[in-house]
């Protein structure tokens, strides 16, 4: 079995490095600051903010529709007559609206806590990140920036993301919303544990 | 807000609504709250929410059932009392398989997810504007491909305005209170499994 663990060795440094620190990715994601506050008050607050945004502005929490109203900004000052013509913008035409501030504020609202909690963090590559993968910034301008495309692609294709679908639809019971979770978090396990274990 | 006795939709999407002085003070303050929450919960941050896909740190699945126990009983409370609209999007079996297992994988890779990805821009983790970028990106793809999806994957398998209460024939009343204490189980063993040290 000693050229099995010589090819382990080579082709699976995660494999390779876990031996020597215990984990299985070459990195325990537990070792860095967590949470401040219990998830589950948390997650309580986050119940109850939903509560209030149906009753109060008739709408669910969601995310990922603020990301295609800015693409669609963009677009129409490049080529008003190209947006026009295709059939997801003619259908959610651009605009600045109810769902589009939520999401700004929630940006604010992130600042506020951080800041307020002494967790302003002002950094461009994250400790576990350099750990991991070095501190090269291209590296992480490539991953990061091909994550959003295909993120935001597969949110618009299943019709919401971690928060329209994650949060807003599983809480109705929409069936469509577990199926789109669940099909999330298996594509994010594997992806993860793929690229923690092969790069 | 929606007055008792008048007759409460299940709408697939909200007419679009003007943006009154009042809808946007609501976008602000919910917007604020959700933002607070979020960062509170750590779930702006890299090593937790990537440390969800590793398995190595359940705060993310902690978050999100606890907020779809309360949100559900409150929901379907407020609902039964004729005092909110449902929103449900409808089912699409392949685009809500496909776009998920799409939107997990670039999850995998930029860390963030759209929500708490503005939570990490809010906490100066500046490495979200890349995966930000790719969003707005990834969208415009979305769209630029829409007339087609829209006529072929997104129409496979579609059930239209789907609940899991009517999927299985159990009456909401029953399946909310049970679906509760279900998901309060799974929180439970979460707990005692373990999960940030």
């Amino acid at each position: 079995m000693k050229p099995l663990g010589v090819i382990a060795t080579v082709l699976l440094p995660g494999f390779a490095s876990a031996e020597v620190d215990g984990t299985a990715f070459g990195v325990d994601a537990r070792n860095y600051d967590g949470a401040a506050w219990s998830p589950y008050l948390v997650g309580a607050g986050i119940g109850v903010l939903s509560w209030l945004t149906f009753y109060f502005a008739d709408r669910p929490i969601g995310a990922s529709s603020f990301y295609a109203t800015i693409a669609g900004f963009i677009g129409k000052l490049i080529s008003p007559r190209h947006m026009e013509s295709l059939k997801y913008f003619q259908k959610t035409p651009p605009r600045a609206d109810y769902g589009f501030f939520f999401v700004v504020f929630t940006i604010v609202g992130g600042f506020i806590a951080a800041w307020t909690g002494g967790e302003f963090r002002n950094e461009w590559l994250h400790p576990m990140w350099l750990d991991r993968f070095g501190d090269s910034l291209a590296l992480r301008v490539g991953i990061g920036f091909a994550g959003g495309v295909l993120m935001a692609f597969g949110a618009r294709l299943a019709g919401g993301c971690t928060s329209g679908h994650g949060i807003s639809g599983t809480l109705q019971l929409n069936a469509g919303s577990w199926l789109a979770v669940v099909a999330m978090f298996i594509g994010g396990i594997a992806t993860a544990m793929a690229l923690f274990t092969l790069l | 807000m929606i007055g008792p006795g008048k007759a409460v939709k299940e709408s697939t999407s909200a007419p679009p609504a003007p943006l009154t002085a009042g809808r946007l003070l609501a976008a602000i303050v919910f917007g604020l709250m959700f933002g607070f929450l979020l960062q509170k919960g750590g779930v702006g941050k890299y090593n937790v929410l990537v440390g969800q896909l590793l398995l190595q740190d359940f705060t993310v699945a902690k978050v999100m059932l606890t907020a779809i126990v309360v949100g559900m009983v409150g929901i379907f409370a407020l609902h039964h009392f004729a005092k909110v609209n449902l929103h449900l999007h409808p089912t699409k079996l392949a685009a809500q398989t496909l776009g998920g297992l799409i939107f997990g994988a670039g999850f995998a890779l930029i860390a963030y997810c759209p929500g708490t990805g503005a939570v990490a821009l809010g906490q100066g983790s500046w490495d979200v504007l890349f995966g930000m970028a790719g969003l707005v990106a990834g969208s415009f793809l979305y769209a630029e491909l829409s007339g087609w999806l829209k006529q072929t994957v997104e129409t496979w398998g579609n059930h239209g305005k789907l609940m899991l209460p009517d999927l299985l024939h159990i009456p909401r009343a029953i399946f909310v209170p049970a679906f509760a204490l279900l998901l309060l189980a799974v929180l439970f063993w979460l707990d005692r499994a373990g999960g940030h040290r």
